[in-house]
């Protein structure tokens, strides 16, 4: 589960191999588990669903349904949370889901100036950029500049709207459906579908650069 | 509280950067951090208020130099001494000293992670009041810069912005962070231009929402 990272390996090496605040949290696990606070299986069982359970590609299948089933887009529409849910996908970080659509006038872009919110459940946890300060002092602030740094260059005149989670209300961006797909079935389509374009900072791949 | 942590529109941080290909975890004590904290919160049963708010008190220096996941490590042990759960010599040393405190939340086990993560606690609350605005509303934000928690920005005060959706009857984090209870309020998108935040330099077709309570807000 662990895979790599030799160097810093929880288990099997002695303290002297470890970094002084692996060492900490090390101290840190083995007297919450003294004192009967935590259970380390269950960090474990907490790691492997973070690590294999939530990410991008759930998010991915609710986009490629959202472009295949008009139905399913208006119930997104109505009730993101019910719709994504209604595919397996909820718990916390994401139990009051708004999706928010790309047209060709307006590119919806998402950030956290406050902390780290971001949609657990179709999107996982989010990636260090996103929690950083360089790209939520100015995704408020420059977010056309934050977009060309992530290599999408808008028309001036395409609006842009940023959704700071300020709340329990979680954002997932819903791109353009990219041309040149149109006979694609759900699946195929959902690998066109990246985390970047869910966020809003990317836009979805078009048929070719996907592997499928 | 105007803390190292409200990052919307400071300048000078650099380039994004990111990493390709980037993996959930950089290292193993990150990971055996977040679930740490994870399962720590199970037992402690604090709210993710008071939590995002034990971040925001380290000071702004300490903040802005720590990792993401340093910043949980330093939080940890600050909320265990402060809901005496554990003493600094115990956190220093990685040895409990004495007897446990009783937890206000339960313990998690390996079997209730999965159902529990996959199980969203809705943030939302029943009620009979109506909410005082209306979609399409002109509504002012207040300019507060209140001690405490609050989810109302900086850079988002005291500007004019308009209702675009009522997101519900909501736990109010501004009041729950401190003990005060959940104290839910209305909450709302409230869309605000780019200029009306960043003055007539700002540029014209850029807009930001954020989702405000009732008291963070006034008509306009």
């Amino acid at each position: 589960m662990s895979g790599g990272h030799s160097h810093d390996d929880h288990h099997d090496h002695q303290g002297s191999a470890l970094s002084p605040i692996a060492l900490r949290v090390r101290a840190l696990e083995s007297l919450l588990t003294e004192k009967g606070y935590i259970d380390p299986p269950a960090l474990d069982a907490l790691i492997e669903y973070f690590e294999t359970r939530v990410g991008p590609r759930n998010g991915a299948r609710v986009v490629a349904r959202a472009w295949s089933d008009p139905a399913y887009l208006a119930w997104l529409r109505r009730d993101a949370t019910a719709a994504i849910a209604s595919l397996g996908y909820s718990g916390g970080e994401g139990a009051h889901m708004v999706a928010v659509e790309n047209t060709g006038d307006r590119h919806n872009m998402v950030v956290c100036t406050l902390c780290s919110c971001y949609p657990w459940p179709v999107l996982g946890l989010p990636p260090v950029w996103y929690k950083s300060a360089p790209y939520r002092s100015r995704a408020v602030f420059d977010p056309r500049g934050v977009l060309a740094e992530f290599g999408v260059v808008l028309p001036p005149e395409t609006e842009i709207r940023v959704w700071d989670s300020t709340a329990e209300v979680r954002y997932l961006v819903v791109p353009m459906r990219p041309a040149g797909a149109e006979d694609w079935d759900e699946a195929r389509l959902a690998t066109l579908v990246t985390r970047d374009s869910m966020v809003g900072t990317g836009l979805p791949l078009v048929p070719g650069e996907a592997g499928a | 509280m105007n803390g190292g942590h409200d990052l919307g529109g400071m300048m000078g941080f650099g380039p994004i950067d990111p990493e390709p290909e980037e993996p959930v975890f950089h290292a193993e004590w990150e990971r055996r951090m977040f679930a740490i904290e994870m399962a720590t919160g199970a037992a402690g049963g604090w709210p993710i208020d008071e939590a995002r708010h034990t971040h925001e008190r380290a000071t702004p220096t300490a903040y802005l130099s720590m990792s993401y996941y340093e910043r949980w490590l330093a939080s940890a042990g600050k909320r265990l001494l402060e809901h005496g759960l554990a003493t600094a010599e115990e956190i220093a040393s990685g040895r409990s000293l004495g007897p446990p405190a009783a937890i206000r939340g339960s313990k998690l086990l390996a079997a209730d992670v999965a159902p529990g993560m996959a199980t969203g606690k809705p943030y939302s609350r029943p009620t009979d009041t109506t909410p005082a605005f209306s979609v399409g509303d002109r509504v002012r934000t207040r300019n507060i810069h209140p001690a405490g928690h609050t989810r109302l920005p900086r850079y988002a005060r005291g500007r004019i912005g308009t209702v675009e959706r009522i997101n519900g009857y909501m736990v109010f984090p501004d009041a729950n962070a401190h003990g005060l209870g959940e104290d839910p309020k209305w909450n709302y998108a409230v869309s605000i231009d780019g200029a009306e935040l960043w003055g007539p330099d700002a540029d014209p077709a850029t807009s930001v929402s954020l989702d405000l309570w009732e008291p963070h807000l006034e008509g306009a």
